[in-house]
C-alpha cells in the first residue's frame, strides 16, 4: 500500500511547478479585483492600490494548494492542519484587510505598481519562498503515511446518529419548547430564535419539493411570498383575523403552486430550476410594480398582530371590547409575551410541517415522491401519474411556504418585495441541500448554521454572503448529497432500523 | 406607425441583442459540452466588465486613454485574459470535481459559485454603482422626422460589428480546428472520446475559458455602451442570456446568436410600445413559454426519450 | 383461437423523423401464452414495447388489449394510464429500479394506485385510519408473496441498488407483477445472467403464466429461453415481421436464419416471406 502511493507520488520539482502556475492564476485572479480599488470622488473614479492583498491572495492559493497536495500524496495530517490553519488565517488577515480600505488611499498608481510597500513585499516573497522549500524538500523525505481513522469514527457515529433519529428529534423538540424558559427575557435572543424557526419551516417545506421529489425549485420565495402578500393584504382589505387567514394564505400559495407547476413539471431537472426561478422573479417584479395592489416597493406596513387565538389582545392598549393577554391570565404588560407567543407559533407551524412530512413519506404519495425522484420512467411504467405526483408535492410544499409568509407578515407588521428576492430562495435552497436533502433533522441543523450563526458574528456580516456563496460550494464537493443524507426506509420487514444501518456502512 | 421610432427601437435592440448573444454563446457551449447550467456565468460577464472598467483606469491613469483605439483594444484584451481565467478556475472549482456525481450537485455548487463572486466582487470593488464616462462619442443621424432622430451611434456601430467578427471567429474554430473537433466529440460521448486521445479536462476547460472570454467581451460592451456597472448585473444578464440560449436551442451556436438577437429586441420593443416595468417579466415569460412548447428551441434538436 | 387472444397488433407503425422504426407490423399475443419477439438488433423491438407501454405514441396503427372487461384501444390511450387502466406492466433492457429505497418498498411503489385510493389522496392515510392501514397491510402480503417467489425475501430490507445483478432483473419482474398486469412485457430478461439464473427465469416466467394466467411478451436474444417457454414467436427484422409462428417453425424458416446469419449471395426474399411482408391484404 504505502510502496504503491510512494510510487506514485510527484517528485519535488513537480510541485513547485504545481505551486508556481497556481501562484500565476491567483496573481491573475487578483491583480485587478483585489489589487486595484475604484473608488469615487467628486471627479469620477479613480483607483486606490492594495498589492497586499494580492500577494495574501497568492499566498493563501499556493498554501492552499500545497495542503490539497500533501492530501493528496497522503503526506502527514500534522503537516495539513498547519497548512489548512495557515491558509484560514491568511483569508482572515485578508477579509480585515478589506475593512480598512478607505484609509488606504495612494495615487498616482503608475508610482505604486515601481515602489509600493518594498518591505511588505520582500516578506510575502519571503513567505512564499519558505513555503516553496517546505514543498519541496518534504516531497524529498516523503513523509510518513498514516492510517486513515476517521473513516471508522465516521461510520460510527452515523450508526449512532442513524438508530437513534427519533431520539434525537425529540431532544431537539423538547430544547425548542423549553428555550423560552431559558432565554424569556433575552429580546435578541427570542427574535434570533423566531428568525431560525421561520428558516427551518421553510426548509422543510421545501425539503418536499426538493429532497423527497426531486424537484430543483428556485423560486421557493414566491410562495412565500403569496403567504405573506394574501395576509397583508386580506386582513387590509376585508379586516379578517390572522387565523382565518393562515389557512387562507396557506391555500392560495398551494393554488399557486398548481397553476405555476401544472405547465412546468415535466421539465427536466436544471430547465425546472431555471423556470422557476423566472416565476419567482415574475412575482417579484409584479409586486414592485403593481403599486395599486401591493404598494409596490414602499410594500405594505403595518399590518395586524396576530390575538391570542383571538380571546386576548397582546398590545399595551387593548381596543374597546377586548381582553389583553395580561388580564386573561393575570399577568402584568410585557412586550416580551407577544415575542414569545410568536416563537410558540411558529415551532407549532414547523412542527405541523414536520409532522406532515414524516408521515407522507411512508404514505403511497410520499413512496410515489421518492420513486419519482429515483426514476420517472420506471414510475410512469408502473402507472403513476408523474405530473399529478410532482405537483402534489409543489403544492403541499407552497402551501407551508405560504403558512411560513403569513407568520412573517404578521410578524414583522411590515412586508416589501425586497424580503422575498431570488437570494432568499437561494438561503432557503442551501439549507436544505447543506443539511442533505430529504433529512429533516440536517434542515434544523443547516438552518442554525446559516441563519443563527451570522447573525450572532454581526461583525462579519457584510462577509456572510460571500462565505455562505463559498460554503455551498464547498459543501457539494465535500458532501453532494448534504451533511446528513441518509436516507432511512419508510418500511422494514424483517430488519431493526439499527441492523438496517450497519449492514450499509459495512 | 411612427417608422423613426420603430427604426430606432430596432437598432437598440439589436445592439442589446448582440451583448445577450454573446453571453448566450458561453451558456450554451457549457450546456452542449457537459450538460449543466453554468449558473455563474452571469458573474463572468459582470467580473469581465469590472476588468475593462479597471483596465480603462489604470490606463487613464498612465495618461495612454487619451490613444482611443490602445485604450480599447488594451480593455479588450486584458479584459478577455483576465476573465477566462475565472471561467478557468469556476470550472476548475466547482465544477470538475463534480462531474460525474448526481446532476443537482452541480447546479447548486454553480449558484454557490454565483453567489461568492458577486459578493466577493461587491466587498473587493464596493456596492455602489460604477460610472464611466462615454469614450466612444458621436453617431450617424439615420433619419430625422418630426419628433425625433434616429440615431445610430459610434458604439452600437463597434458593438455589432465586434460581435459579428467573433461569431465569425468561433464559428470557424469550432468547425475547423482540432480543438473544435475535440469539443464536439465530447458533447458526443464523453467517455469515448477520452478513449480516443480527446483530452477531456483541457477540452471542458478551453471551452469554459472561451466562454467566459466571450462574456468578458459583452462586459466591457456593456460598461462603454451604458456607462454604469455594479456588482449585479451579471444576475439579471445571466438569466436573460440563458433565456437567448434556450430560445435559439440550447448547444447550438447560431441559436444562441438568434435567441440573443431575439429577446434584444423583444426587450427594446417591449420597453418601446409597452410598459418598460415589466421588461423582465416579458424575458421570463418567454423563457418559460419557450419550455414549455418548444424546449429544443429554434435551432435545436428536438431529444427523443430513451427507455 | 379469437376467444384467446390477449393483444392484437395491427399494421404497427413508429417513424422517427425519416427513420422508419417499425414498419406495419402486425401480430397477436394470446391469453395464458409467452409470446416472444426475437429479431437482431435495431430491428424494432424495444420500440415496440414502447409502443404498447405509451412511451411512444405510434404513427400508425391499432394496438388493441382485450381485458376482462372488453377491448382497450392503447394507442389511445396516454403513458402512464396504460399500465395503470390497462394492466400492461413491463420490465427494462437496463434495469430501472429505485435503487435507493428498499426492495420491500420497490415492490410497495408498484401498487401505488390501489394505496393512493386506500389512503383517500392521503387524507385517509394521513390520520392513519384504519382502512389504510389494512390497504397497507395487504400491500406488504402480496409484496412478500412476490419476494418469496422471486426468492428475494431475505434482502427484503437491502437497497435495490445493492442487490446482485441476476437479483436485480428478478425483482424487476416482480415489481411489474405487483401492479397486477394482465400482459406483462419482459425487455431482455435474461441478459446478464448465468446459466442457473436463467433456468431458474424460464421457472418463474412458466409460473407466471401457468399460475397467475397472465400474457407474457418477451424480447429475448438467448434462444434457448425463447424455444424453451415460449408458445409463440414473432421474427422482425428492420422493423418489420418475416416471421411468425410456434417455436420450431420459426426456427426453421430460412428468412429468419438469414436475418441472423446473413446471406450474401441472394438479396431477393423467399416468396413466401415476400408474400407476407408486401402483399397482406390487409395492409391495403
Amino acid at each position: 500500500m504505502s510502496a504503491a502511493l510512494a510510487s506514485s507520488r510527484t517528485n519535488g520539482s513537480e510541485v513547485v511547478k504545481e505551486l508556481a502556475f497556481f501562484a500565476v492564476i491567483a496573481l491573475l485572479m487578483s491583480v485587478m479585483l483585489l489589487g486595484v480599488e475604484t473608488v469615487d470622488r467628486p471627479t469620477g473614479l479613480e483607483l486606490a492600490v492594495r498589492w497586499d492583498l494580492v500577494l495574501i491572495a497568492i499566498g493563501s492559493t499556493v498554501i492552499g494548494r500545497l495542503g490539497l497536495i500533501f492530501r493528496r500524496e497522503s503526506i502527514s495530517r500534522l503537516w495539513q492542519a498547519v497548512l489548512i490553519t495557515v491558509t484560514a488565517v491568511a483569508v482572515f488577515e485578508m477579509f480585515v484587510r478589506f475593512r480598512e480600505l478607505d484609509d488606504r488611499w495612494v495615487s498616482p498608481v503608475v508610482l505604486d505598481m515601481a515602489f509600493g510597500s518594498v518591505v511588505s513585499t520582500i516578506l510575502a516573497i519571503a513567505f512564499v519562498v519558505i513555503v516553496f522549500a517546505t514543498a519541496y524538500f518534504t516531497m524529498k523525505v516523503q513523509g510518513a503515511v498514516e492510517v486513515d481513522q476517521s473513516k471508522k469514527l465516521s461510520a460510527k457515529i452515523q450508526l449512532t446518529y442513524r438508530s437513534n433519529t427519533k431520539k434525537i428529534g425529540l431532544i431537539g423538540i423538547v430544547f425548542f419548547f423549553i428555550f423560552p424558559l431559558l432565554f424569556g427575557d433575552d429580546r435578541s435572543a427570542i427574535d434570533l430564535a423566531t428568525l431560525v424557526m421561520i428558516y427551518i419551516m421553510l426548509g422543510w417545506g421545501l425539503n418536499i419539493v426538493v429532497g423527497l421529489a426531486g424537484l430543483l425549485d428556485l423560486g421557493y420565495v414566491a410562495f412565500y411570498a403569496v403567504g405573506a402578500y394574501s395576509y397583508a393584504l386580506l386582513s387590509q382589505n376585508f379586516d379578517l383575523s390572522f387565523w382565518l387567514c393562515l389557512p387562507l394564505a396557506g391555500i392560495f400559495a398551494a393554488s399557486f403552486g398548481i397553476i405555476l407547476g401544472f405547465p412546468v413539471l415535466r421539465l427536466r431537472g436544471d430547465y425546472l430550476a431555471i423556470v422557476t426561478l423566472g416565476f419567482g422573479e415574475i412575482i417579484r417584479v409584479v409586486l414592485i410594480n403593481w403599486y395599486d395592489f401591493t404598494g409596490g416597493p414602499d410594500g405594505i406596513s403595518s399590518i395586524e398582530r396576530p390575538s391570542f387565538f383571538g380571546l386576548a389582545d397582546f398590545s399595551r392598549r387593548v381596543p374597546e371590547g377586548a381582553v389583553s393577554f395580561g388580564d386573561l391570565f393575570g399577568l402584568d404588560y410585557s412586550s416580551m409575551h407577544r415575542l414569545i407567543f410568536l416563537y410558540y407559533l411558529i415551532l407549532v407551524l414547523a412542527l405541523v410541517t414536520n409532522f406532515v412530512t414524516l408521515r407522507l413519506r411512508k404514505l403511497p404519495i410520499g413512496r410515489a415522491w421518492e420513486a419519482l425522484r429515483e426514476d420517472e420512467i420506471a414510475c410512469r411504467s408502473l402507472g403513476i401519474n408523474p405530473t399529478n405526483t410532482k405537483l402534489s408535492a409543489f403544492a403541499i410544499g407552497a402551501m407551508f411556504g405560504g403558512f411560513a409568509g403569513a407568520f412573517f407578515a404578521t410578524r414583522q407588521g411590515f412586508i416589501s418585495p425586497e424580503s422575498f428576492t431570488f437570494l432568499e430562495s437561494a438561503v432557503i435552497l442551501a439549507i436544505v441541500v447543506l443539511g442533505g436533502m430529504g433529512s429533516q433533522i440536517g434542515v434544523v441543523l443547516a438552518a442554525i448554521v446559516m441563519i443563527g450563526f451570522p447573525e450572532m458574528f454581526r461583525e462579519l456580516a457584510e462577509y456572510r454572503m460571500l462565505i455562505f456563496g463559498a460554503g455551498i460550494v464547498a459543501i457539494m464537493l465535500w458532501r453532494p448529497r448534504g451533511l446528513l443524507s441518509f436516507r432511512d426506509p419508510t418500511i422494514l420487514l424483517n430488519m431493526s432500523q439499527k441492523e438496517k444501518v450497519a449492514g450499509e456502512i459495512k | 406607425m411612427d417608422w423613426a421610432y420603430f427604426l430606432q427601437q430596432l437598432i437598440n435592440g439589436l445592439t442589446l441583442g448582440a451583448i445577450y448573444g454573446l453571453i448566450a454563446i458561453g451558456y450554451t457551449m457549457v450546456y452542449g459540452i457537459i450538460g449543466m447550467i453554468n449558473f455563474a456565468h452571469g458573474e463572468i460577464y459582470m467580473i469581465g466588465a469590472f476588468h475593462s472598467l479597471i483596465t480603462f483606469l489604470i490606463c487613464q491613469a498612465a495618461g495612454i486613454s487619451g490613444i482611443l483605439p490602445l485604450t480599447l483594444l488594451l480593455m479588450l484584451f486584458v479584459s478577455m485574459v483576465l476573465t477566462s481565467i475565472y471561467g478557468w478556475g469556476v470550472e476548475r472549482v466547482a465544477y470538475r470535481p463534480l462531474r460525474g456525481s448526481f446532476r443537482l450537485a452541480a447546479l447548486i455548487s454553480a449558484i454557490g459559485m454565483s453567489i461568492f463572486l458577486q459578493n466577493f466582487v461587491q466587498i473587493s470593488q464596493g456596492a455602489r454603482v460604477k460610472p464611466m464616462q462615454p469614450l466612444v462619442e458621436g453617431g450617424i443621424t439615420l433619419m430625422e422626422s418630426a419628433n425625433f432622430d434616429v440615431q445610430l451611434s459610434y458604439m452600437q456601430i463597434v458593438i455589432i460589428v465586434l460581435t459579428f467578427v467573433l461569431m465569425v471567429v468561433f464559428s470557424l474554430l469550432i468547425a475547423k480546428t482540432s480543438l473544435g473537433r475535440a469539443q464536439r466529440a465530447c458533447e458526443q460521448d464523453r467517455t469515448m472520446a477520452g478513449l480516443l486521445g480527446v483530452n477531456v479536462d483541457r477540452t471542458i476547460s478551453t471551452t469554459f475559458v472561451m466562454g467566459a472570454a466571450l462574456a468578458s467581451v459583452a462586459g466591457m460592451m456593456v460598461t462603454l455602451y451604458y456607462g454604469v456597472i455594479d456588482f449585479y448585473i451579471g444576475f439579471l444578464a445571466g438569466v436573460k442570456a440563458f433565456t437567448a440560449a434556450v430560445l435559439g436551442g440550447i448547444g447550438s451556436l447560431p441559436g444562441a446568436m438568434l435567441g440573443g438577437l431575439l429577446i434584444g429586441l423583444i426587450e427594446a420593443f417591449w420597453s418601446g410600445y409597452l410598459t418598460i416595468e415589466y421588461k423582465d417579466v416579458a424575458t421570463f415569460g418567454i423563457l418559460v413559454l419557450v419550455l414549455i412548447f418548444r424546449p429544443w428551441g429554434l435551432l435545436g434538436k428536438p431529444e427523443v426519450e430513451k427507455v | 383461437m379469437t376467444d384467446n387472444k390477449l393483444l392484437e397488433v395491427e399494421h404497427l407503425t413508429m417513424r422517427f423523423g425519416g427513420l422508419v422504426a417499425i414498419d406495419n407490423l402486425s401480430f397477436n399475443a394470446n391469453k395464458r401464452e409467452i409470446t416472444a419477439i426475437i429479431g437482431p438488433n435495431g430491428a424494432g423491438k424495444t420500440t415496440v414495447f414502447n409502443c404498447l407501454t405509451g412511451f411512444y405514441v405510434p404513427t400508425e396503427g391499432r394496438l388493441t388489449l382485450h381485458a376482462e372487461d372488453g377491448p382497450r384501444l392503447l394507442e389511445r390511450t396516454e403513458g402512464f394510464r396504460i399500465p395503470r387502466n390497462n394492466g400492461v406492466a413491463r420490465t427494462f433492457q437496463n434495469i430501472r429500479l429505485f435503487t435507493g429505497m428498499t426492495v420491500l418498498e420497490n415492490l410497495i411503489v408498484a401498487q401505488h394506485n390501489r394505496l393512493m385510493e386506500a389512503s383517500a389522496f392521503s387524507i385517509a392515510g394521513l390520520f392513519n385510519l384504519g382502512s389504510y392501514a389494512k390497504a397497507e397491510k395487504e400491500a406488504v402480503e402480496k409484496a412478500k408473496f412476490w419476494l418469496e417467489k422471486v426468492g428475494l425475501y431475505e434482502q427484503a430490507d437491502w437497497n435495490a441498488g445493492n442487490l446482485p445483478y441476476g437479483s436485480q432483473r428478478r425483482l424487476e419482474i416482480a415489481r411489474a407483477m405487483c401492479t397486477d398486469p394482465s400482459l406483462l412485457c419482459l425487455d431482455e430478461p435474461a441478459a446478464g445472467l448465468n446459466p442457473r439464473e436463467s433456468a431458474e427465469l424460464n421457472i418463474l416466467l412458466q409460473s407466471i403464466r401457468d399460475d397467475q394466467g397472465v400474457g407474457c411478451l418477451l424480447i429475448e436474444h438467448d434462444m434457448s429461453v425463447v424455444m424453451q417457454i415460449s408458445d409463440h414467436v414473432v421474427v422482425l427484422d428492420y422493423g418489420k415481421k418475416i416471421a411468425d409462428g410456434d417455436p420450431e417453425a420459426v426456427k426453421n424458416d430460412p428468412a429468419v436464419i438469414r436475418a441472423y446469419l446473413g446471406e450474401e449471395e441472394d438479396d431477393e426474399l423467399p416468396p413466401e416471406v415476400a408474400a407476407d411482408l408486401h402483399l397482406d391484404p390487409k395492409a391495403h
